[in-house]
Parts: structure tokens; sequence; C-alpha cells
């Protein structure tokens, strides 16, 4: 199963990076998106999968899965999702404001 | 905490309290709350005299530092004692005279005090300092200072040019200082000066030595001046006077001096110690007075005077080093009279030159100018005036009886001396440091008889002056008088301070040379009999009197020197070069292209890690602890990837917006099978709510276009996210494969109910032991929504581009003006509302011990209101719950930070939890965890976050 994970992970992380190097704003959110899951999928499949039940220990299992990168990731859905819509915001605004989200062309000034 | 620490500290402090300080009326002038201070250090350097004198040495301690072996010691002896009376005693009048220089109602007298007062604590940390690492900071305060006070009309360009360069210098030379400090460490594994100097010759033969000597003699030599690191001190004479003639002629220029004083024990008998001081003192010493004739600015000529007399005490202190060549008692006891001489002169030097600036200052005040070709027969006017400039000038030419006549004639003896030398093959050599000396005297003559005549004397022409010219106030006189009082005395009874002042000093330089008990012999004098000193000062008189009366007429005095090249051009050329050199190299890489800077990122990303795997033989893949795979697991993730994939491929909106969702539910879907029950809830709650967002933001913005790249930037493009692909994988794959330590979660899973009373071991993480964490993200969390907030409240509505479409789904949430008339999702929405709260509700409940919590029971709460917005508009959200979401993030966060607080009232650590088990009527046995109320905050704050950003980008138009 790792394997096929690693995969996965090595995907997302490939599709992430190449739309955050395109031009357009919106790819580049999508990619932002995309290269979370491949760090939470990457993390996840780091402590190993399916060693044991959920960390729940009302289950009365005998072994459980790792609980730390749960707790990890669980932060880092609740932040991406606050930074992906204030790189929206701040996207769309840009595009109001200049007119196009195109990043070659969004440079700031010369006499910065 | 000893008294010296205090006499260190106590300026600095001062400094503090004065910046605080309510603005001083200007009924009174600042400079006199700050007089009392350099006097009480000077009475207490005063009534430390008579214990340094006799042997005893002060000292204190205090740890700053401990693992690196940094303390903060400070000790007295003869030569730190010299120095703190030479800052307390000049600073004291300097202070008293700036009163009346600088006008209390144009100036900003509260910076220039402040970095007057961080100058004089530094200084005295300088000299006091036992540690070498205390004694690099304090002597990089003053340079800072220096570079502050040197600014203070900061308005002018010279002033800035002349600090700037005064601090490159100076600093750069302080740099090289700590460097040799370092190997002194290296060396001797101590930052104790003491402690080195004790066991000076242990670590000759060391190879790091010679480097260590050349290093610190480039501190010495920056900041006292020598050439060539000369330059920097004219220009520094941009600063007011008094500055002037307090940091750049009496006391920082002299920390070279005590540098190498200082050390002279450590390194005195090392050939490289002898020349390089001896050579580089002299040199400056010819070429400082040679140039000062040539200057027709009064301060400029006492800069290079400056310059040429910290050669001559540097050349003495490098003579004197010549003792510790020889063992025998007599013939080193005849090379330590030029150090004798140093000391001396270098108390008189400090005495008339602090004389001559202040006369220069009041010259300056009183008409204007301080160009001596404007300037001329002050005499009838300004009488005191002149009679200070007399004794100062003649003083410093080596005239008698004042106190230059007899260090000047010291002088002479220790060159002559030095002709006697023969340790080394070099005669030659040693026999031109007597002729060295007198030309050099030569010009020191005839300057300073420029300095007095031309400014007093001769035709005056008044007329040329910007002001009416008078005598100055009895203020602006008094600490000249006293200085001038001071170089007569000390003309006339030099063994004032021969057993006070100059016997300490020396035991501190050349302790080596004394036995225990015993004291060094000195009795200066100012009659010798017929010496070959005093034809040689008489010699220096006439040719000296002859020079001043050709002056005018000596075209070489006149010209540059060399016409292309100077020092001065050559540290232009260089400042200019490396501003030019960066600035160019920065913006080959720091092209403004943000793309570019990421593929910098990513690219570091690959190499490092790859690496970091390669290196370390790190790639290992062990498939038989993987787990086992089911066709199920198969589809989804081959799902995952053709979605994944096809995203780039795409040119709509629309379907990039399902494919990532697509991906997102898919992830999901692992983290159900991965025996995740918190993650999945809360990432389908989030990926949900993502795609409104997602909905409401894309239609601000421009469809995609497919992309027009060059074939060449799309390969780079693949090749570093296949890059960073293929690294991920093989690390995934090598860091599941294999198990270096002991995972730190063992002791989560075996703790979380024993120590935290919660059966849900990650809600337990989150909000009992990793709770600091949990409560920051949540801070940053409302920091990233009231950004969105402050974004789009932000007006920008002004040139708002005509290819903006304004689009009906964020008028449909902006249900001001059209009611929603879809019937089905209000009629649904009506009940499954209710359904969620409630469900939300249990899932914050039911945190601590099954899946659920904070973050996932505000996610679906939020998600609630979501819906009731779709369904029935902002107008009826605002009606239903008419609070203000902001407010109750800043509620939730109060709750938590409270909760967190509340541990200290039993005395635990912030956000310490408890839990306990009680008996509730209806509940029955209940568990109540403080943890819950932590929790509690977490959802409001979440609830609140979410809604911000939610409605405000809905209600954004």
């Amino acid at each position: 199963m790792e394997l096929y994970m690693s995969m996965s992970v090595g995907v997302l992380f490939m599709v992430g990076v190449y739309l955050i190097l395109s031009k357009s704003l919106l790819r580049i959110i999508l990619g932002t998106s995309l290269l979370t899951h491949g760090v939470h999928l990457l993390l996840l499949t780091m402590s190993r999968l399916k060693t044991g039940a959920a960390p729940l220990l009302g289950e009365g299992a005998n072994s459980y899965v790792d609980p730390l990168p749960q707790a990890l990731i669980l932060t880092s859905i609740v932040i991406s999702f606050g930074v992906t819509s204030l790189f929206f915001v701040l996207a769309y605004q840009a595009y109001r404001k200049l007119g196009t989200d195109n990043m070659d062309l969004l440079r700031g000034k010369e006499d910065e | 905490m000893s008294l010296l620490h205090m006499a260190i500290l106590l300026p600095f402090l001062y400094a503090a309290a004065l910046t605080v300080m309510r603005k001083p009326s200007l009924r009174f002038h600042t400079g006199w709350i700050i007089l009392p201070i350099p006097v009480l250090l000077f009475v207490y350097f005063i009534s430390c005299m008579a214990s340094v004198q006799a042997g005893e040495e002060l000292s204190g301690s205090i740890p700053w530092i401990p693992s690196l072996n940094i303390r903060f010691t400070v000790f007295l002896d003869g030569l730190g004692l010299l120095f703190s009376l030479l800052i307390s005693g000049i600073g004291s009048l300097v202070v008293l005279y700036s009163i009346y220089y600088l006008d209390r109602k144009k100036e900003a007298l509260r910076n220039f005090y402040v970095y007057l007062l961080l100058f004089m604590g530094a200084m005295l940390g300088v000299v006091l300092a036992d540690n070498l690492i205390i004694l690099y900071g304090f002597w990089e305060i003053t340079s800072i200072s220096s570079f502050l006070l040197i600014a203070f009309w900061h308005n002018r360009e010279k002033s800035r040019y002349g600090a700037l360069k005064s601090m490159l210098i100076t600093v750069l030379g302080g740099l090289a200082m700590l460097a040799g400090f370092v190997l002194f460490y290296i060396m001797t594994g101590t930052f104790s000066l003491r402690e080195i100097i004790n066991n000076a010759g242990s670590v000759n033969d060391h190879t790091l030595f010679l480097p260590a000597l050349v290093l610190i003699l480039l501190g010495a030599f920056t900041k006292s001046a020598q050439f060539p690191f000369h330059i920097w001190l004219p220009d520094a004479m941009e600063a007011p006077t008094p500055v002037s003639a307090y940091l750049h002629s009496a006391t920082m220029v002299k920390a070279g001096l005590y540098l190498v004083a200082r050390f002279s024990p450590v390194f005195a008998g090392e050939a490289l110690w002898f020349w390089l001081i001896s050579v580089c003192g002299i040199v400056t010493l010819i070429y400082g007075s040679f140039q000062a004739l040539k200057q027709t600015d009064l301060k400029a000529i006492l800069a290079f005077s400056t310059i040429s007399q910290l050669g001559l005490i540097m050349s003495l202190l490098g003579l004197g080093s010549a003792a510790a060549f020889y063992t025998d008692g007599s013939d080193s006891v005849f090379y330590a009279k030029a150090t004798m001489a140093a000391i001396f002169h270098l108390i008189n030097h400090a005495v008339f030159k602090g004389a001559l600036f202040m006369v220069v200052g009041i010259v300056d005040h009183e008409t204007g100018t301080r160009d001596i070709r404007k300037l001329g027969g002050l005499l009838s006017i300004m009488p005191i005036t002149f009679t200070i400039a007399v004794i100062g000038t003649f003083s410093m030419a080596g005239l008698p009886p004042f106190n230059g006549f007899l260090s000047k004639e010291m002088f002479f003896t220790a060159v002559l001396g030095i002709t006697e030398l023969d340790r080394f093959d070099s005669q030659t050599l040693l026999r031109l440091f007597p002729v060295l000396a007198w030309v050099a005297s030569v010009f020191t003559f005839g300057y300073s008889m420029m300095v007095v005549f031309r400014t007093f004397t001769g035709r005056p022409q008044f007329e040329q002056l910007e002001k009416k010219p008078h005598e100055a106030p009895i203020g602006l006189l008094l600490s000249p008088v006293v200085l001038a009082a001071l170089a007569v005395v000390f003309g006339l009874f030099p063994n004032l301070l021969s057993y006070t002042l100059i016997e300490p000093a020396m035991a501190a330089i050349h302790p080596a040379l004394l036995l225990p008990g015993d004291r060094f012999y000195v009795s200066i004098h100012m009659w010798h009999g017929w010496t070959p000193e005093l034809f040689m000062t008489m010699g220096v008189a006439v040719a000296g009197m002859l020079i001043y009366k050709l002056h005018p007429r000596l075209s070489v005095l006149h010209e540059p020197l060399f016409r292309r090249v100077s020092l001065n051009l050559t540290y232009d050329a260089g400042i200019k070069l490396l501003h030019q050199g960066s600035l160019r190299m920065t913006n080959r890489y720091m092209t403004g292209s943000l793309r570019h800077y990421v593929i910098y990122i990513f690219v570091f990303l690959i190499l490092s890690l790859g690496w970091g795997l390669y290196h370390y033989g790190a790639i290992s893949v062990n498939m038989d602890r993987f787990a086992p795979v089911s066709l199920y697991e198969i589809v989804i993730n081959l799902v995952l990837i053709l979605s994944v994939i096809a995203i780039p491929f795409v040119n709509s909106r629309m379907k990039a917006i399902i494919l990532t969702g697509a991906a997102g539910y898919m992830v999901t879907l692992f983290f159900v099978i991965f025996r995740a029950p918190d993650l999945a809830l809360t990432q389908m709650i989030v990926e949900t709510v993502s795609v409104a967002l997602f909905l409401l933001c894309f239609y601000h913005l421009p469809k995609l276009e497919k992309e027009q790249t060059k074939p060449r930037t799309r390969i780079v493009k693949l090749a570093i996210s296949a890059g960073v692909g293929v690294i991920m994988t093989l690390v995934a794959l090598s860091a599941s494969g294999s198990k270096l330590f002991e995972s730190i979660s063992d002791y989560y899973l075996r703790n979380s109910y024993v120590l935290a009373g919660g059966k849900n071991v990650v809600n337990v993480i989150l909000v009992d032991f990793r709770g600091f964490d949990t409560m920051l993200e949540i801070v940053v969390l409302g920091i990233a929504s009231l950004g969105v907030y402050a974004l789009i409240r932000l007006n920008l509505a002004s040139d708002r581009p005509e290819a903006v479409r304004k689009l009906d789904f964020a008028n449909r949430l902006n249900k001001d003006r059209l009611p929603s008339n879809d019937v089905i999702l209000r009629t649904v929405s009506k009940v499954a509302i209710f359904i969620i709260l409630v469900f939300a509700v249990y899932l914050f409940f039911t945190g601590h011990h099954h899946p659920g919590g904070g973050f996932i029971g505000a996610l679906m709460t939020a998600a609630a209101l979501i819906l009731l917005t779709m369904a029935f508009g902002m107008a009826t959200i605002r009606e239903v719950i008419p609070w203000d979401f902001k407010r109750l993030t800043a509620v939730g966060l109060l709750i938590a930070i409270l909760t967190g607080a509340g541990s200290f009232l039993f005395d635990a650590p912030f956000l310490s939890h408890s839990f306990g088990y009680f008996n509730l009527p209806l509940l029955g046995k209940t568990e109540l965890a403080t943890a819950v109320l932590f929790d509690l905050g977490v959802y409001l704050t979440v609830i609140g976050i979410t809604m911000t950003i939610i409605l405000t980008i809905g209600r954004d138009k």
C-alpha cells in the first residue's frame, strides 16, 4: 500500500509544483491545494499505514495507528483552508485592481 | 555587581532614562542634567587612585553567557584608570562646553546627549573590560555612537558621508579585532585578558599567534586613524566641535593606543609587533603633520595634527616594546622609557588638543568661519581665546614651559635611543627614526604657528566674516581655560603625574619588567643639560619658524600630493564598486518574477533532499513491512492520480474546481481507509466549504486561458515538477520503510487517558498535549480571516477594469435585492439545518472520546450556517444571527487564552488541564475536563473565522 501511496504523493507534488510554476494566479492557488494534499498523504504514509485501529482508546484494540501525524494533519487542513481563502481574495483583488492575473505582468514597479 | 559595573552602566541607564523622559523644558539647557554624570564618574575614579597606586586591582564579575564562557568581568588597573580619568574628566569639560556651544532651541539636544552618554559608557567599558568579547562589544558601540554623533547634523550631505566612512573603517577594524580575539580563545581557551596576560609567552609559538597579532593591530590602527586607515578622521570633523574634541581627539581615537598598550605584555618581544607599530606610527606622524600644513580649515589642521600625534604615541609604544627584547634590567628600563613618554604624551595631547579644539569651536562660533584665509587679527577682540590658543599650540609645537615640551624631549630621547638597538640587522632603518621624528616635529611646529598666528594676528578682515566677532561668553571659555591651565601645570610640575598615573600605567604595560613589590622610577625634568634633544628642539624651532614664514610661497603645500591617486579616491571608488557590484549581482537573480523565486526554492529542495538521501544512503525500500492492498484502494488511487493529472490540461475554471474537489474527496476516502476518522470528517467538511469558497471566488477571476509558453520554459517546468515528485516519492518510501528511532507517538497513546482523561488521542493531542500549538494556530487563522476582511474592505473600486464581470452567484448570496426563489432548497434546508447543527454540537461534545472536537464541530456548524445563507440570503442571516462573527472569533480566542491562563491560579504552567468525575443532576456521573473549555474556545473561534471569510467574500460585489 505504501508504494502506491508514495506514488500518489509524488504525483500530487509533481502536479502541484507544475501548477505553481504557471502564469495564472488561479492555477497557482489550485497548485497549493494539491501540494497540501500531497503533504498530508506524505505524513500519513511516513508513519506507516494500517498498523492498528483508529486512535480511539474506546476501541480497546491491541494496537493503534500513529495519532501524531493525524493531529498534525488536522491542524494543517484547517490552516490551509484559511490560507487558500486569503490567496483567493488576494488574487481576485489583484485582478480587479490591475486587470490581469498573469504572473509575468505582476512584477511590481521598477522604482521599488 | 561591583561599583565598576555601575560606573560603566550608569551612562547607559541615564541615556535610556533620557529617551523616555518628557521633553525637557526649554528653560534650561539639557546639558545641565547630563553634567553630573561625568563629574560623578570622575570623582569616583579619582577616589580609586590611591588603591590603584598601591598596586591593588579592583574587579568585579557577573555571569553573562556562561555556556560560552563569557562573563561580564571588569577590572581597574593603572592603564584602565588613566583612560577612565581621561574619559570622565574630558567628558565633564566637553559637556560643560557643549552647553554653551549648542543652541538649546535649535538643536536636537536630547539625541546629542543620548549618543554622548552611550559613547561615554561604551568607552569606559572598553578600557575596564576584562573579557575580550565584552571589550569587543563596547568597542563597536563606540564606533556606532561616533557614527551617530558625526551625523548629528544629518541633513548635511558631508556629515552623512563622514559618518558612514568612519563607521565602515572602524567597524571593519573591529571585526578584524574580533577575529583576533577568537584566535586567542582557540589558542588559550579563555577570553579573560588578565588570564591571557598572566600566561603571556605560553602561546608565542602557536601558528595562530602572528595572525592574531596582525588582526588585533588592524583593529587598533583603524580606530586610532593610523596611516593608511586615517582617512576617516578628517571627514569625522563634520561632527559638532565638542564631539571632535571629545571623541576624535581625546578619547575614542585613543582606544587603539589602549589596545596596543593592553596587549603589549602579550606581544612585546615579537619582532613583527615592534616593527609594525613603530613604523606605522612614525609614518603616520610625518604624513599627518605634512598634510596638516596643507589645510586651510582650522578643524582640518587639527584633524591631521591629531592623526600625526596619535602616530607619535603609537610609535613610542612600539619603541617601548623593545624593552622586552632584553632580559637584562638596565637595558629594558632604558627602552621602557619610550613607554613612559607615550603615556605622558597621551595625557598631554588630550589636554592641549582638547583646548585647541575648543578654541577652534569658539572661533567658529563667534566668527562663523574656520577658514584661515578669511581669519586674522582676532587678537584684539578675543584676548582670552588667544591666550588659550597660544598655550595649546606652543605646547603642541614642543616649546617650554608647557607640557608638550617635556614629552617631545622624551620622544627625542626615545628615537635617539632606539638607534642603539642591536637585535636586528637594520641599523640604517633605525637611524631613520630620529630623522623622521625631527622633520615631523618641524612640520608640527609650522602648523602650530599657523593655527595661532594666522587666526589671531595679521590684518583683520572682518568684512569677510559672517558674524561680527566678539569674545566668547564665560561659559564657553571655562573648559578650555581649565585645559590650558593644566597644560601649564603639567609643564611646570610634571611629577604630579609620575606616580599617580604614569607609573601604574607603565606597570600594566610592562608587568614582566617588575619584580613583585617593585616599581618604575619615573621622574620628569625640564632641564637635562645641553643634551642632543635640546639642540634638536632648537633646530625644530628655527626650521619650523622658517616653514611658517615661507608657507604661502611653498607651492608644494598648496596642491594635492598626487593628483590622480589618493586614499580617499580609492575609498570612494571602492564603495562605489561594492555598491554597483552587489546591485548587479542582485539584479541578476532578483528578476522581479515570483516564478523564478519559486524555481530557486524548488531546485534547492530537490538538490538538498536528493543530496541528503544519496549521501547518507537513506534510500531503502523495505516492501515486506508494507500494508496489504485491496482492489478498492487501487481504484481510489487511480481516480486520485487521474484527476490530479488532468488539472493542468483543462481550460475551464469549473472543470478545474471539480477536479481539485475530486482529488480532495479521494484524500478524504484515504483518511477513512487509514483509520483517521477525525481527519476524514474535517477534510470532508473543509472540502465542501472550500468548493463553496472556490465558486464564490472564481467568478471574480478571469477565465483560464491556455498558457502560451516557450518550449524551453515548459521543459524547465516539467523537469522541476517531475524532480520534486520523484524526490517526494523516494522520501515517502524511505521513511515508511525504515524506522531509525522510537516515535514519541506511543507516549501519547499510553498517556492520553491516564493524564488527560480523553480517549480520542488525536483530539487530546490537539487540545491538551499540544494545546499551545493549537492556540497559536487559531490565532493565525484569526489573522487570516481579518486579512480577508481587510482586503475586501480596502477601497479598490475606483479603477476596476471592464473585463471583470459581476456575477450572479455572488449576487445570489447577496440577497438584499433579489429574494431566492429556490423553493426546494429552502424547504429542505429548513429541516436540514437543524439536523446539521445538532450533529455539530454532538461532534463538539463527544470529541474528547470519540471522533469530533472543536475544529470539526465548528466547521460543521459553519457549513450549516452557509447553507442557511445560500437558501435564505444574507439579510436573513443577519436577522437570525445578529452577531458580528469577528467578535465571535475574539470571544473564542479569549476563552482559549483565559482557560490557559487559568492554570496560573493553581501554580501550573500555561495551559495545564485538569479533569475529574462529578455527579451531576440528570446526567449522572460525568467527566468534566478543562480541556473542553479550551475546545469551546477553538470551536467559537473557528466558526467566527469561517463565517467571516465566507460572508465577507459573499457580500463583496
